[in-house]
C-alpha cells in the first residue's frame, strides 16, 4: 500500500499498464509535457515518449474516432477529453461507432478503448465545464460506465477499463483529484459491475457515486451522532450495475436514498430507483428519495453553485424525512 | 472609412480600457477575488479593436473563451463585466456565467463560449439570418489557432461558402493551444491557407497592429455587406499571460515572450500616434489613466453590488 492522491492513483493504473501491456497508449490535449489540465497524466511524457503519450490537436471528434479505429485495429488506446462536457463534440464516435461495431458486426469486433474525462461542478467552472453527464452515457448499449469515488478504487477501476475488451467511459471528478488514500502498488485490477459498501449501517442504505460518495460519508457521521445507522453503498461502475448489492442493502435496511450530482430528469438515480421499485418493492418502508441537483445548467457564481449541489445538508434531511 | 486622429486615438482608447480591465483582473484574480477560470486577453488587444472598429450595433459577433477584449471593442460595458466576473446579480449574466459565457445579445455579442469552436457555425447561422432578412448586418466570429482544427472549422467555412454568407472569420493566432504551439498543431504556417479549401478569400496580418487588423477587417466586412460573401483574416499575434490566470507558461521560450513583449501592440501604437502628431505623450498618458479609473470604478461597482439570491439558480432555464 502507499498513500497516493486520486489523480497520482489514475496516474499509476495508466504507467502500470502501460508497462505491462505494449498495445496502451495515451491521446488527449495537453497530455503530453504540460501533464494535463490538472496534472494527472504529469511524468507520462517523460518515461513512454511521444510515441505513446501523444498530444492531439482540437480535434475531439478524432481523439474519440481514431481510438475507435486504433482499437479496432488491435491496440487499447486510452483517449482522454479534457471536461466530460466536451464529450458532445466526439458523440457519434462513441455511441454509434465505439459501441455498436461489435453488435452490428455480428460479434466479429472488439473495441478494448478508454474514454478517461473529468466532470462535476464546485470550482465555479460554469455551465460548459461542471456537469455530470453520466446518464448520457449509461443510456448507450455497447459502453461500460465507471465512476470511481477513492484513490484505489480509480486505481484499480481505470485497470479493468484498460484490460476490457469493450468501450469504457472512465469519469474522473475534479473535486477528487487531490483526495489522498491507501492504494495498491504494482498491478490493481478491480472488477467492473461489483459495487463496494463503504460505510456499513442498518437503518438506510444511501447510494451514490463519484464525489457525491464523499458527500455522503459525511451525511453518515451527522446522522450516525443522531442515531441513524446509514449505509453508504457505492456501485463505482455504473453499468455494468451490481443490482444484487443494492437489493441486498436495502433488504436490511428498508429504506433507499439515491445521490446523485448530475440533475435530476432521466438520471441514473432514476435507473436505480426503478430497479429498486421493480425487483424490492417488498423490501422497502418507505418512499424512496432522490437528492439531485436540480433541472438546470449549472450556475458560475459560487453562491449560486453552492445552492445548485446536493450537499451534506440536503442528504441528511432527505434521510430524515423518512424517520 | 479613412484613419482620422480621432478614429486612431479611438483605437489607443478600446486597447488601452482592455489593457486596463485585463491587467486588474491579473491582480484581483491573484487576491482571490474572481472564483473560476479567467483567460486573459492582455497583447492581442489590437485584433478586436481593429475589427470591431467597422462594426455597428446591428452586427454580430461570436467570441471565445478569451473573450474581454471582444466584448469590450463591441461597446460592452465594463462595469457589467466586472461584476459577472465577480458573480454578482448586476453582473451581464445575473452571476449565472461568468467570464466565459459573457453576452449582450442587444449590442450583437452572442457570446464568450467555453467549447472552443463553437463560435464559428453560430457566426454562420447569424450571417444566415441577415441574408434571409434581406439586412446588411455580417457577423464577426473569432477563433484561436488551435480552434481551427475542430470540425466546425471546416464545416462551418464550407457552409458559408456554398451559402455565400455574410461573415468574417478572425483567426487570433496566438501560435498556441494552451501548451501545444502551433507547429505542433497542425502541419501549416498560415491559418488563411485553410480559405483556399473553400475558395474563399484569405489573408495574413500582423495581428499587432491594429492599423493592418482595422484595414484588412474592412475590406472583409464590406465585402461581406455588399453580398460578396465570407472570408478568412488570420492575425498573428501573442497572449502574454499563461492559457489561463495561474498557468505559469513553461511551455513557452522566454525569448520567445521576450521578443513578442517587444511587439506589444499598445506602445506600437503610442509611437504611432506621436510620429504623425496625433497626440502627445501626455495625452496618452492621460487616455491611460482615465482606463484605469473607469476600470476602477467598475471594481467598485462589482465589489457592493448583492450576490445573487439563491432562487436565481431555477430561473432563465426557459423561455415564456
Ligand atoms: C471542444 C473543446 N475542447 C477543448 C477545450 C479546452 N480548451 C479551452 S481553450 C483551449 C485552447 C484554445 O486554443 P486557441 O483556439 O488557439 O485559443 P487561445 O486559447 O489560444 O486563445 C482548449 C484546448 C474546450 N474548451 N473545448
Ligand atoms: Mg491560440
Amino acid at each position: 500500500m502507499k498513500q497516493m492522491t486520486y489523480a497520482e492513483a489514475i496516474r499509476d493504473a495508466m504507467r502500470v499498464e502501460m508497462l505491462r501491456d505494449p498495445n496502451v497508449y495515451l491521446q488527449g490535449e495537453d497530455v503530453g509535457k504540460f501533464g494535463g489540465c490538472f496534472g494527472v497524466t504529469a511524468g507520462l511524457f517523460a518515461e513512454f515518449g511521444p510515441g505513446r503519450i501523444i498530444d492531439t490537436p482540437i480535434s475531439e471528434t478524432a481523439i474519440i474516432g481514431s481510438a475507435v479505429g486504433a482499437a479496432a485495429a488491435g491496440l487499447r488506446p486510452i483517449a482522454e477529453i479534457m471536461f466530460v462536457d466536451f464529450t458532445g463534440v466526439c458523440m457519434d464516435e462513441l455511441f454509434n461507432q465505439a459501441a455498436k461495431m461489435r453488435y452490428m458486426f455480428g460479434g466479429k469486433a472488439k473495441i478494448p478503448m478508454v474514454l478517461r474525462t473529468p466532470c462535476g461542478a464546485g470550482m465555479s467552472a460554469a455551465a460548459q465545464h461542471s456537469q455530470s453527464m453520466e446518464a448520457w452515457f449509461t443510456h448507450i448499449p455497447g459502453v461500460k460506465t465507471v465512476m470511481p469515488s477513492t484513490p484505489a478504487d480509480a486505481k484499480g477501476l481505470l485497470s479493468a477499463a484498460i484490460r476490457d475488451d469493450n468501450p469504457v467511459v472512465f469519469i474522473e471528478h475534479k473535486q477528487l483529484f487531490g483526495l489522498s488514500g491507501d492504494v495498491p502498488e504494482g498491478e490493481y485490477v478491480l472488477p467492473l459491475g461489483k459495487a463496494d459498501i463503504k460505510r456499513t449501517g442498518s437503518d438506510i442504505t444511501i447510494v451514490s457515486w463519484s464525489w457525491m460518495v464523499q458527500k455522503a460519508l459525511a451525511a453518515a457521521e451527522i446522522l450516525a451522532k443522531e442515531g441513524i445507522q446509514a449505509e453508504v453503498l457505492d456501485p463505482r461502475t455504473l453499468v455494468p450495475l451490481d443490482k444484487e448489492a443494492i437489493l441486498q442493502s436495502v433488504g436490511k435496511t428498508n429504506k433507499l436514498v439515491i445521490v446523485q450530482e448530475a440533475v435530476q430528469t432521466s438520471g441514473f438515480g432514476g435507473e436505480i430507483s426503478a430497479i429498486v421499485a421493480e425487483h424490492g418493492f417488498d423490501l422497502l418502508d418507505a418512499p424512496i428519495k432522490r437528492v439531485t441537483a436540480p433541472d438546470t445548467p449549472v450556475p458560475f457564481s459560487p453562491v449560486l453553485e453552492q445552492a445548485y449541489l446536493p450537499s451534506v445538508e440536503k442528504i441528511v434531511a432527505a434521510v430524515k424525512s423518512l424517520f | 472609412m479613412e484613419l482620422t486622429k480621432e478614429k486612431l486615438l479611438g483605437f489607443y482608447e478600446t486597447m488601452m480600457t482592455i489593457r486596463a480591465f485585463e491587467s486588474k483582473a491579473v491582480a484581483l484574480f491573484a487576491e482571490n477575488k474572481l472564483p473560476g477560470f479567467v483567460h486573459l486577453y492582455l497583447g492581442e488587444e489590437a485584433v478586436a479593436t481593429g475589427v470591431c472598429a467597422n462594426l455597428g450595433t446591428k452586427d454580430y459577433i461570436t467570441s471565445t473563451h478569451r473573450g474581454h477584449g471582444h466584448l469590450i471593442a463591441k461597446g460592452g460595458k465594463v462595469d457589467l463585466m466586472m461584476a459577472e466576473l465577480f458573480g454578482k446579480a448586476t453582473g451581464y449574466c445575473k452571476g449565472k456565467g461568468g467570464s466565459m459565457h459573457i453576452a449582450d445579445v442587444d449590442l450583437g455579442i452572442l457570446g464568450a463560449n467555453g467549447i472552443v469552436g463553437a463560435g464559428l457555425p453560430i457566426a454562420v447561422g447569424a450571417a444566415f439570418a441577415s441574408k434571409y432578412r434581406k439586412s446588411d448586418a455580417v457577423a464577426v466570429c473569432f477563433f484561436g489557432d488551435a480552434a481551427s482544427n475542430r470540425g466546425t472549422f471546416h464545416e462551418s467555412l464550407n457552409m458559408a461558402s456554398i451559402w455565400n454568407l455574410p461573415v468574417v472569420f478572425v483567426c487570433e493566432n496566438n501560435m498556441y493551444g494552451i501548451s501545444l504551439c502551433q507547429r505542433d498543431h497542425m502541419n501549416i504556417c498560415d491559418i488563411s491557407d485553410r480559405a483556399s479549401s473553400y475558395g474563399i478569400p484569405g489573408i495574413t496580418v500582423d495581428g499587432n497592429d491594429v492599423i493592418a487588423v482595422f484595414e484588412a477587417a474592412s475590406e472583409a466586412i464590406k465585402r461581406a455587406r455588399r453580398g460578396d460573401g465570407p472570408s478568412l483574416i488570420e492575425c498573428k499575434t501573442w497572449r502574454q499571460r499563461g492559457h489561463f490566470e495561474g498557468d505559469p507558461a513553461i511551455y513557452k521560450d522566454p525569448a520567445e515572450q521576450q521578443s513578442w513583449l517587444e511587439k506589444d501592440p499598445l506602445p506600437r501604437l503610442a509611437k504611432r500616434l506621436i510620429e504623425l502628431k496625433y497626440a502627445t505623450q501626455t495625452e496618452l498618458d492621460q487616455i491611460q489613466a482615465s482606463a484605469a479609473e473607469q476600470i476602477e470604478a467598475a471594481v467598485k461597482y462589482a465589489e457592493s453590488s448583492p450576490l445573487p439570491a439563491l432562487t436565481d439558480v431555477l430561473t432563465d432555464v426557459y423561455a415564456g
